[in-house]
């Protein structure tokens, strides 16, 4: 953050008033000092998962307006599109009301109302059973939760490892690909360095994640005329104003950036010291083959890591500040041959199938663009380096008088994570990040405590031993680090039913969501009894082959009973999915809850200090609802949950408010770090505090700690930051973060897919290992382009959230639907000539998984092999308070049609989830399609069309006509 | 009074920056909260969940896609009221309704003079105006009249909603008729323009042009880069830039 | 711009009604036609009835219509105000010159003097509709110098046709009054297609570059700010396909210009009551011919404001 700046209306100290804002004397009779409102309550907003800070102007009881909070280090006073239509979400006539029972068949919207006993009772009667049987066939996924630290551990408690949220289908491809490189990512875990890059690189990063702080970041870099490059098959929101746009072809992110790091190499334009203190690029590799400890590092007894001693030459800890590693060579310890993996590196990258010339065409961008990059890059980093003026220690107890930077940043997001090879492109983007030496450097990219972790960080995924009435010994979530600690019984068959920790998606750290509910459907691993879901719109906009998922929803066996037998489905909104819910249960709007926002969860902490918050009630509902995580800690109560009641089998916590100020994950660690203590005065860690809430609401509704200037970078190796890490139970100890450019718990799938060790992967799945569990970053083309015949399907489809949308949520917002209420499939304006198509033409879009109808948009700033399309505008009638006529429902369409689940059979016949290989995440971006002009009469209308839902009980028509506000101003002007 | 008056103490508008503007929409929805509630509420919202939705918005946000021999851009493009100098909108008002404010330049409609005629709306070349069919006013931005000099806001919030929310900092408020505010130093430096100024309304407002392949692009000097001349190639200079 | 039914009815309506009041009042006054309680009833009524319906119309095309007292007060700046204050006022000389010539059969004197201040009325409210859409710089159409002659031109044409028809009618039509008919609508079909001319060969400086200040090269709408038509599309944005437009104009030409001519020549060589009804027919054709044509004038003119959405 930025100290003593001026004060401004926002993040940006230019946006001042003016000098004198005393009215003048216009004698027209205007008010211009309105009354704004009685009271303003500062909360955390949750129109998109960014969580800014904001100003509830309350009137008369009523919302009148929300703007951004001035002092929050999210957003420093400002508020996107979505949040200040916020209003018009709170009030939407979609929200739910009350809890329902299924009355009709499945999907069709026939529900009655009843009470929450009713419903709890239900539930509990339902749950109870599971637990006393057999845990796993509860199967909860909570989708865009924000609380996954409570739903985790309750679902730990309940003693099942089927559990995710919504990370699967997102970017779990961008949190493990940096997780297990760096120990940190962007977005939550990191960000760009936006006071001092000179040089920023966006890579497939549409408008959404991090909204504000990559809108406040662009705009400083804007305002000093820093070089902002993006790398994106589509020219729009940031990409727009990018001094360099390169529209690559989808999914050869990985190739163009293994391009820069060969020129780089070649060039001999990497930061050789960088790479020596904070990464294993001079630990030894074994050189081995058919060992089985081929590809491990050599370490000592004590189980280090060692490196070569050019001096010495000998064998060194590779951790040891005086020795004199070596970063090339072959190198013979104990009689084998062993290489510096940096050797390795070389090797690679410097082979002429990652030239510039090479990879070309392959990726859409002219070998001069690659090499200008490369050289811009190398210019900015060696030429241009910085230093800040501060002293600091590093973890070896060197002090430097300076902090050193190369002012390059990179982002990326979703274009790079949604294909079935983002995983190794997001290792890619590291890899190129910390050879430039520019990871947690002034200028470069920075790491937001409570990162960075180990890579991979601990702790391990819990659910190998799933036993009745009992609680799994840790965490469904986590990281493996081999063969080992996957979730596979001994025949390889998967223990969750998402087959995430399995050898089809072995470091799946955030679940697959996207294959609840085919496997559960299948009973593949097993059948379940009761899917669980909270705030994931399953059945329509979250799931690939919509059409397939609905039928899975509602299909029955053949004694007539559903296969899915029980879903239990909590949402504030009448979405798609609530009709497929056998029990309801209504959740509140954001403004009307407790939350939150945990450094145990996905946290909002700044490079310059950690930091949480809250959410609290600012209006009370007006409806039967209640706040889903209050409904989980009173479920895990009546279930008598071990963590959920006291010995004497009473509710331990009231509701959630009680939860997050009185639970403590490990003595003294709770939900929330600020004002810990019985008097409020510790941080991370200390007592329960009982005001805590009330002192987080005095201060704005978060806390933050600001670290000092030296803390402030290298945080890897920042002596520092290391001890304060510790302290706040960050890291486990104070050590040094080894940035893992060769990842060996990667080779440890390789070794066992090679026969080695206890745990050995199925013969089928041994090639997929062995392919993709490499080591070293590399590229191949994504699935779906090996399996589909090109010349058939010549196009990518590409979808992207507009930055006033977040999901499906934006269409019941009478504001945000008006900016855009029919989505346009975007084609190039040459290949819709080539095809004979015009501006306005309705069309089929064609993959081998179906075909979907909408209306073109011709436009040039898109790589002209790629179509592509607002996301999540598409509904269906009936849902979400619309009317019938709705733009979306008759012209919007939803690309998730036609994108496959299922990956094409191999040779043997077996269909993998449409994921990457290596963590699971949904490859929503790979899909190829064809485009073929619609009949005339077939014009006008989005096909395929599905039955309307019935809406619930009690639920009023939208109304014809808003005028929000008229109120406020008819009081004001009563008054007068 | 339609009548202009002769000239204006201050003038009051808007820089809009086409370079850094992304098109998030926030100052679209910022407007619209405040001013729903604000000077000229409500801004109504006709069949709001319908096939047929139309609001009254004093925002609204464009995507252009501009293209010359030296490359092409998508170019986000907020449109609202310029609060010109010599507006039309003003003069044609048979009421006196529309007026120009001597103090501050900040053209506005007084409701209760109104009579819907709508003929400001077409002597607007830019689309400022915003018909309420409900109400049966013309409508428009007041620059948050009832937000700039508004004592029951905290002083550094006294700015128009759309310019606290913009989170690029694209949009800057201040007074254009003092060369020496830090706004007019902004449209010197960055060559701010006027829109359709062939027209002769001498628009307040100004738009900063995208900079991508003009001479005020971001630039790196970069040479092309060489292959390391060491012997033994890359590995080779690695070993000797070590030994140093 | 929209061609709403109201103002389409309204212009051409008070066109007809002030060029046939000026008409009356000029002729009648001065005794060049005789008064006649019948003749004077109808023509009067005519004129008075297509003004008032005009203005009924246009008023109800208020937002506010009862505050449409207000718009008397602008108008030192603005033409509608102007516009207002002058149908308004002309009620008064021409109220005076009903009574006194259809009423009281007379004319000259005081009757005369309000004859003329009434024409004089009528010419002047016509010149502020006119000037309205001819002040209007986003309307390159309309901001030309074919607009302010061609309201005045419309008004004398229509009235004219009526005025014959009239006298025609009454069995008191003249070869003269036929002749003057004539003139001006072959006038007016020659400012038509002059004016039609003009604007398809007009070069607007105004375009999307200078819209959004973007200089140079091409500006194409990639989205507009909202997905469904808002107001300023339903009001400004309204387009009308070159086919279309040609097919209208030929009707334009055909109802209000070449048909009336040829019927008013016919009425020249055929005597009552074939004259006659030639000369009703000729001006109930131009009147349809007019509305078509006005419905164009509208639906032709295009906003500046349109350039922001592409069309």
């Amino acid at each position: 953050m930025s100290h003593g700046a001026p004060r401004g209306a926002n993040s940006a100290p230019s946006q001042r008033p003016l000098a004198d804002t005393r009215a003048p004397d216009e004698g027209d009779g205007v008010d211009t000092s309105p009354g704004v409102s009685d009271r303003i309550a500062k909360t955390t907003c949750y129109m998109c998962a960014c969580r800014c800070g904001i100003d509830v102007h309350i009137k008369d009881g009523k919302v009148r307006y929300i703007n951004g909070n001035k002092d929050h280090p999210v957003n420093r006073g400002v508020i996107c599109g979505k949040g200040s239509a916020g209003i018009m979400q709170h009030y939407s006539p979609a929200r739910l009301k009350k809890p329902l029972l299924r009355s009709g068949p499945r999907g069709s919207g026939e529900f009655r109302e009843i009470e929450w006993e009713e419903a709890f009772s239900i539930a509990t009667e339902r749950l109870s059973a599971i637990r006393r049987s057999d845990p796993k066939k509860l199967a909860f996924f909570t989708g865009r939760d924000q609380s996954q630290s409570l739903t985790g551990w309750w679902a730990s408690q309940f003693g099942t490892p089927n559990f995710a949220a919504h990370g699967g289908f997102c970017s779990v491809n961008m949190a493990a690909g940096g997780l297990y490189t760096i120990g940190g990512s962007f977005w939550e875990f990191g960000e760009p360095d936006w006071d001092n890059t000179k040089y920023f690189m966006l890579f497939g990063v549409a408008e959404d994640h991090d909204s504000n702080p990559i809108k406040i970041g662009l705009g400083k870099l804007k305002a000093r005329g820093a070089k902002v490059v993006s790398i994106n098959p589509c020219r729009t929101g940031y990409n727009a104003i990018a001094d360099d746009w390169i529209g690559i072809r989808p999914g050869t992110d990985g190739l163009f950036v293994l391009a820069l790091v060969h020129e780089l190499l070649k060039a001999g334009r990497v930061d050789l010291d960088y790479l020596l203190r904070y990464t294993n690029a001079h630990v030894l590799v074994i050189q081995e083959p058919g060992a089985a400890d081929d590809g491990l590092f050599v370490r000592d007894a004590a189980g280090h890591p060692l490196a070569w001693d050019r001096v010495a030459k000998t064998t060194v800890r590779a951790a040891d500040p005086n020795a004199k590693p070596a970063l090339t060579g072959s190198h013979t310890v104990n009689g084998r041959r062993c290489v510096p993996v940096f050797q390795l590196l070389a090797d690679r990258y410097l082979n002429d199938s990652y030239s510039p010339d090479a990879v070309a065409g392959r990726c859409g961008v002219s070998a001069d663009t690659i090499r200008r990059i490369a050289a811009e890059l190398a210019h900015v980093a060696f030429e241009q380096a910085i230093e800040l003026p501060v002293a600091w220690t590093d973890w070896a107890g060197r002090r430097h008088e300076t902090i050193k930077g190369r002012p390059i940043s990179m982002h990326a997001m979703r274009g790079i994570s949604a294909h079935s090879n983002g995983f190794h492109t997001c290792r890619a983007i590291h890899l190129l990040q910390v050879l430039l030496g520019t990871v947690d450097v002034p200028g470069g990219f920075r790491f937001k405590p409570p990162y960075p972790r180990p890579a991979p960080p601990g702790p391990k995924p819990a659910g190998k031993d799933v036993r009745p009435m009992t609680p799994l010994e840790g965490m469904p979530l986590g990281f493996v680090c081999g063969p080992d600690d996957l979730l596979v019984d001994g025949a390889g068959t998967p223990t969750r039913i998402d087959k995430a920790y399995s050898w089809e998606a072995p470091l799946a750290a955030h679940g697959l969501m996207h294959s609840v509910i085919r496997n559960a459907w299948a009973g593949d691993p097993y059948p379940i009894d009761t899917l669980l879901m909270y705030m994931s719109n399953m059945a329509w906009n979250s799931s690939m082959n919509t059409v397939e998922t609905i039928r899975m929803l509602t299909d029955k066996d053949a004694s007539g009973d559903y296969k899915i037998p029980f879903i239990i489905y909590s949402d504030a909104y009448y979405s798609e999915t609530v009709p497929f819910a056998d029990l309801v249960l209504p959740d509140t709007t954001y403004l009307e809850r407790h939350d939150c926002i945990s450094l145990l969860d996905r946290p909002i902490s700044h490079a310059d200090g950690p930091g949480d918050a809250i959410r609290h009630p600012v209006v009370e509902p007006d409806r039967d609802v209640r706040p889903f995580q209050s409904v989980m800690i009173e479920l895990g109560a009546r279930l008598g949950l071990p963590g959920f009641v006291n010995a004497d089998g009473l509710a331990k916590y009231r509701d959630y408010a009680d939860y997050i100020v009185n639970h403590e994950r490990t003595p003294g660690i709770g939900p929330l770090a600020g004002w810990r203590g019985k008097d409020g005065s510790s941080i991370g860690r200390g007592e329960a505090n009982p005001d805590q809430l009330q002192r987080y609401i005095d201060n704005g509704g978060f806390w933050h700690h600001d670290f000092s200037a030296d803390q402030r970078y290298y945080k890897m190796g920042n002596r520092a930051y290391l001890d304060f890490a510790a302290e706040m139970g960050f890291i486990a100890k104070a050590e040094p973060i080894v940035f893992q450019l060769y990842s060996e718990p990667m080779q440890r799938f390789r070794l066992a897919a090679r026969g080695h060790g206890k745990v050995q992967p199925p013969a089928a799945e041994r090639g997929r290992i062995e392919a993709y569990m490499d080591p070293l970053p590399f590229w191949y083309a994504p699935f779906e382009e090996d399996a589909v015949d090109l010349e058939q399907y010549p196009l990518h489809a590409l979808t992207q959230r507009p930055m006033h949308m977040y999901h499906s949520w934006g269409s019941q917002n009478a504001w945000l639907r008006q900016i855009t209420s029919q989505n346009r499939l975007f084609v190039h304006a040459k290949t819709a000539a080539d095809l004979g198509l015009v501006d306005d033409d309705w069309v089929w879009i064609e993959s081998v998984n179906g075909r979907v109808k909408g209306q073109i948009k011709l436009v040039d700033g898109v790589n002209p092999d790629t179509v592509w399309t607002w996301n999540a505008i598409g509904k269906r009638r009936g849902s979400w308070g619309l009317k019938d006529d709705a733009a979306e429902s008759n012209r919007g369409f939803l690309l998730n049609h036609i994108i496959g689940d299922q990956t094409a059979a191999d040779a043997s016949g077996k269909r993998y989830s449409n994921s990457d290989p290596v963590t699971g995440q949904a490859a929503w971006f790979d899909v190829r399609v064809r485009i073929v002009k619609c009949a005339a009469e077939e014009a006008g209308f989005t096909e395929p069309q599905f039955e309307r839902f019935r809406e619930p009980p009690r639920f009023q028509p939208s109304p014809d006509m808003l005028q929000f506000g008229a109120e406020f101003r008819m009081k004001r002007e009563a008054a007068e | 009074m339609t009548c202009l008056p002769a000239q204006t103490d201050k003038k009051l508008g808007l820089v809009i920056d086409l370079d850094t503007c992304v098109g998030c929409q926030a100052c679209v929805t910022a407007c619209k909260e405040w001013n729903t509630g604000g000077h000229m509420a409500p801004l109504t919202d006709i069949d709001p969940y319908g096939g047929h939705v139309d609001g009254v918005w004093f925002n609204r946000v464009h995507a252009y896609e501009h293209t010359t021999e030296m490359g092409g851009r998508t170019v986000n493009f907020p449109r609202s009221c310029l609060h010109c100098e010599t507006p039309a909108c003003v003069t044609v008002c048979p009421t006196g309704a529309s007026y120009k404010r001597a103090s501050d330049g900040i053209v506005l409609v007084d409701e209760d003079k109104c009579i819907g005629c709508k003929l400001c709306s077409w002597a607007c070349p830019y689309g400022a105006r915003e018909f309420d069919t409900q109400v049966g006013v013309m409508k428009k931005c007041t620059l948050c009249v009832d937000r700039i000099y508004n004592d029951n806001l905290a002083e550094e919030d006294r700015v128009p909603a759309c310019v606290a929310a913009c989170p690029t900092s694209a949009r800057h408020f201040g007074d254009l008729g003092d060369p020496a505010s830090a706004v007019s130093q902004l449209v010197t430096a960055r060559g701010g323009v006027d829109l359709m100024p062939e027209l002769g309304y001498r628009p307040t407002n100004k738009y900063l042009p995208p900079r991508a392949h003009t001479e005020r692009a971001a630039k790196v000097p970069a040479p092309a880069l060489e292959p390391v001349r060491a012997e033994g190639g890359f590995l080779g200079w690695i070993d000797r830039m070590l030994s140093n | 711009m929209h061609p709403a039914f109201s103002v389409v009815f309204f212009t051409t309506a008070t066109g007809a009604g002030y060029g046939l009041l000026a008409l009356l009042g000029v002729l009648g006054g001065l005794g060049f036609v005789e008064p006649d309680f019948w003749l004077g009833l109808v023509g009067m009524g005519l004129a008075l009835g297509l003004i008032a319906a005009g203005l009924l119309s246009s008023a109800g095309h208020l937002g506010r219509p009862e505050r449409a007292w207000r718009a008397f007060s602008q108008w030192r700046s603005s033409w509608l105000s102007r516009e207002g204050v002058s149908s308004v006022a002309t009620f008064i000389p021409a109220g005076l010159f009903g009574i006194g010539w259809v009423f009281l059969g007379r004319s000259g004197g005081w009757v005369a003097v309000a004859g003329l201040l009434a024409a004089v009325g009528a010419v002047a409210t016509v010149c502020t509709t006119g000037m309205i859409y001819a002040s209007l710089k986003p309307i390159a159409q309309w901001h030309s110098r074919f607009t302010l002659p061609g309201y005045l031109i419309f008004s004398a044409m229509t009235g004219g046709v009526l005025f014959n028809a009239l006298l025609q009618g009454f069995g008191g039509g003249s070869r003269a009054v036929l002749a003057f008919a004539l003139v001006l609508t072959l006038l007016g079909w020659g400012w038509k297609l002059a004016t039609w001319r003009h604007n398809d060969e007009l070069e607007i400086p105004t375009t999307a570059n200078t819209a959004t200040g973007l200089a140079g090269g091409t500006v194409r709408s990639l989205e507009w700010p909202h997905t469904e038509e808002n107001y300023l599309l339903k009001e400004m944005g309204f387009r009308i396909a070159r086919k279309h437009s040609a097919k209208l104009r030929r009707i334009t030409q055909a109802l209000a210009f070449a048909l009336p001519a040829l019927l008013l020549a016919g009425a020249f060589v055929l005597t009552w009551p074939a004259a006659a009804v030639l000369s009703v027919i000729a001006a109930l054709l131009q009147l349809a011919g007019m509305l078509v044509e006005r419905w164009l004038f509208f639906a032709e003119a295009k906003h500046t404001v349109t350039l922001y959405y592409g069309r």
